[in-house]
């Protein structure tokens, strides 16, 4: 199964949407929860990254009957040091992010820990691409 | 613990939802949704002061049923809309997010329910 969605630039409200589509999704596919717990959060980090960081972009997300990998390719910066932003604490959100009760460093950190695999492809200048895969095989 | 029994402790007014019969059995306060997705480990009771539609998203995500606005918060409509569709509880308190917890935590509530 394949999906396709649009990311809007810079307005929290809708971030989230895609992820929870994608959740209920795979509710309905009858995963194991603990699973669906994995992709639903990485990829909701992800989204809200793209969003705050990224002005936008989209997902694409495969379902296979032993994995799920998502895509979310963003239109931002690029990610200048990807070590730094792999720190947990580590974070150039802005003051109406952190309001939001993002922005404290996690949404990398925390997509490396829910995912098997986590790819990240970054352009200084042209954009992000962060790949993430969820084994259905593997628990948390 | 069921959630009646929550609703009486925080003496909270409930937004959204009616099963105050559901069992809680942990628990976790923070104002900062990525680290309840980093550290929330089993379906909790979250305690927050944080009101953004990104609170039910995150609970969404985390297969939190119930949220507790502490301060006495109030959530706007389109964030009671949106936990009405997913189907989570609201309420909210006047007690701060430290006396809520420790009510809580006296009456029972002390799995963490974190890493």
């Amino acid at each position: 199964m394949k999906l396709h969605y649009e990311i809007p630039a810079n307005d929290l409200t809708y971030a989230g949407e895609a992820s929870s589509s994608v959740k209920k999704k795979l509710v309905q596919l009858g995963i194991d929860p603990a699973l669906v717990k994995k992709a639903a959060v990485s990829m909701y980090e992800a989204e809200i990254n793209a969003v705050i960081h990224g002005n936008g972009g989209f997902a694409d997300v495969e379902v296979s009957s032993d994995r799920i990998i998502v895509t979310i390719t963003d239109k931002g910066p690029g990610i200048p040091n990807i070590e730094l932003a792999m720190q947990e604490g580590w974070s150039t959100a802005s003051d109406e992010v952190r309001e939001m009760g993002f922005g404290a460093g996690m949404g990398l950190p925390n997509i490396k820990r829910y995912t098997d695999k986590l790819d990240i492809d970054t352009q200084i200048g042209e954009g992000t691409k962060v790949t993430i895969t969820v084994e259905f095989n593997k628990r948390l | 613990m069921k959630l009646r029994e929550v609703v009486e402790i925080l003496d909270a007014t409930l937004i959204s939802g009616n099963d105050l019969d559901m069992e809680i059995v942990s628990a976790c306060g923070s104002d900062l949704m990525s680290d309840v997705m980093a550290y929330v480990k089993e379906n909790v009771l979250l305690l927050t002061g944080l009101v953004s539609p990104q609170v039910v998203r995150t609970a969404e995500m985390m297969d939190i049923k119930v949220v507790v606005f502490v301060r006495g918060k109030v959530p706007g409509e389109n964030i009671v809309e949106l936990a009405e569709e997913k189907g989570i509880t609201l309420m909210s308190t006047d007690n701060p997010m430290f006396i809520a917890c420790g009510k809580l935590y006296d009456a029972g509530l002390t799995g963490k329910g974190v890493w």
